[in-house]
């Protein structure tokens, strides 16, 4: 992406066309991802409801695809899943 | 010339500040009370309760509060303004430079006062100085009449550069002293400040926006050459409103700088604030014995008429700089050091002598004006001094 120059900017540094969030890869910085293990899933939601960052979507009232472009990694999902679906695993640097 | 017959009242600085955001009605008042400040919002909240203003007035338990409330209002599109004094506003230092990076146009007095320790509630432009890198304007006012003008011009000035701006007064010396005001009609206040036309508004649902977002490496940079970009449009702004001012009510308010005395003068002190009448009086007296000197008083500060003041003051053999402050530095006061650093790139620039005086409200008197007055014509026929030279004060 094409950084603007300082004529550019709109004044009072303001931010339009929000949201701007999803265009923010925020699962650059991470050592570990989820594995998902469907199998055993029960589609609970809780790490839906759990994660910081919308990585895990739901279709149906199901857990849908983990979007891994945005997952920081920090693990809450494996934590708070009530029937180990979820691993996490060393991501490759 | 006056162009009409105004409406004269006896005010106080804070009475006449008070009077100001009553005739302008602001939207959001939000403010703590801080000596000598107090009667601002204190009258203010009168008036609110009275029902002579639609104000939204905002009482908060500090300082740092009343400057957020500030910036939320303005931020939402708001006319806003509020008023405080030397640790009220070091308490709002951090929240002083998100109102102007924002680009919110609050418009804020200050009755200046010394900074403890030791504890002291008198006159100095130690807390002024403070905020001088903050991204606000700053005006110095002499007198309570110039304060109440200031104040309207001020609302103007902010709301067209986008800037916020303090309005500035000597504590007790000005806030407290009781002098005519000449005063506009409430019509006439309306009509001249006009109606807000905000950058943009959090309110806007139409257009959704975020602001004071993370800024990293990659963008603060620019957003700040662009906020120091706005400070110098604020430079056309501030001279067009001032003449707007004058001309629609005939007056002859300065916009950077008062010249007295200056046309066929040999040296110059440079002042602000309520020192500028005690220096007029003293350049008048010395002026019947022969000694050729002129006052330059700065009215605005910030941003900084560099390029005024090194047109005006290129042509005296010494010049006389008079700060109600210290840096700190060992290098003198900041308007001194401001103004060596204005006159830099001259080849031939007078001799600046830099004086401190007044620090926690000594008294400045007709006599220290004398002692000053002879020390830069001493100067100009070559005698040497200290870098700094303190006034008033017992050796
Ligand atoms: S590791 Fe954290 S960020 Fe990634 S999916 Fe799980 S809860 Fe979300
Ligand atoms: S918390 Fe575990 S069981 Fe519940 S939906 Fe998520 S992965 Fe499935």
């Amino acid at each position: 992406m094409k950084l603007k120059n300082w004529k550019e900017l709109p004044e009072g540094a303001i931010i339009k066309n929000t949201p701007t969030s999803p265009e923010f890869k925020t699962g650059e910085w991470k050592t570990k991802e989820p594995y998902y293990h469907a199998e055993k899933c029960t589609h609970c939601l809780l790490c839906w409801l759990y994660c910081p960052d919308s990585v895990i979507t739901v279709k149906n009232k199901k857990i849908d695809v983990f979007l891994l472009e945005y997952c920081k990694g920090c693990g809450i999902c494996a934590k708070i899943c009530p029937v180990n679906a979820i691993e996490m695993r060393e991501v490759e640097l | 010339m006056k162009l009409k017959n105004l409406k004269k009242l006896a005010l106080t600085g804070n009475e006449a500040a008070a009077y100001a955001m009553k005739q302008i009605n602001p939207d959001v008042v939000a403010a703590y009370p801080i000596t000598p400040s107090t009667e601002i919002v204190q009258i203010f909240s009168k008036y609110v309760a009275d029902g002579e203003v639609d104000t939204e007035f905002v009482p908060v338990e500090s300082e740092h509060s009343a400057m957020s409330v500030c910036i939320g209002a303005s931020a939402a599109g708001a006319r806003v303004m509020t008023a405080t004094a030397s640790q009220g506003l070091a308490l709002m230092h951090e929240m002083l430079y998100i109102a102007s990076s924002l680009r919110l146009p609050i418009v804020m007095v200050v009755g200046n006062r010394a900074l403890s320790a030791p504890i002291n509630i008198h006159a100095d432009h130690s807390d002024a100085m403070g905020s001088r890198d903050s991204g606000w304007m700053q005006m110095f006012c002499e007198n309570p009449n110039e304060v109440y003008h200031t104040v309207i011009m001020a609302v103007k000035i902010a709301e067209k550069a986008n800037l916020p701006c303090m309005v500035e007064m000597d504590g007790f010396i000005t806030t407290h002293e009781m002098e005519m005001v000449e005063t506009l009609d409430d019509k006439e206040v309306q009509e001249f400040v006009k109606k807000r036309i905000p950058l943009y508004s959090v309110l806007n649902v139409e257009e959704p926006i975020t602001i004071g977002a993370l800024d990293l490496f990659d963008y603060y940079f620019e957003h700040k050459r662009g906020q120091v970009e706005a400070v110098f449009k604020a430079k056309k702004i501030i001279s067009e409103v001032v003449k707007e001012y004058n001309t629609k009510f005939g007056f002859n308010f300065p916009d950077f700088v008062e010249e007295y005395e200056t046309e066929d003068a040999e040296i110059c002190v440079v002042a602000m604030s309520s020192a500028a009448g005690t220096l007029k009086e003293a350049i008048d007296l010395k002026r019947e014995s022969g000694i050729k000197i002129g006052l330059i008083r700065i009215k605005t500060f910030r941003p900084f008429p560099y390029e005024i003041l090194r047109e005006r003051l290129r042509k005296f053999k010494a010049v006389g700089v008079m700060d109600r402050a210290e840096t700190m530095s060992t290098l003198g006061g900041p308007l001194s050091i401001e103004i060596k650093a204005s006159l830099y790139p001259l080849d031939k620039k007078p001799v600046i002598q830099n004086f401190i005086f007044g620090l926690g409200g000594r008294e400045f008197s007709l006599e220290d004006a004398f002692h000053v007055i002879e020390i830069i014509e001493n100067i100009k026929k070559g005698k040497k001094y200290d870098d700094v030279l303190y006034i008033g004060i017992r050796e």
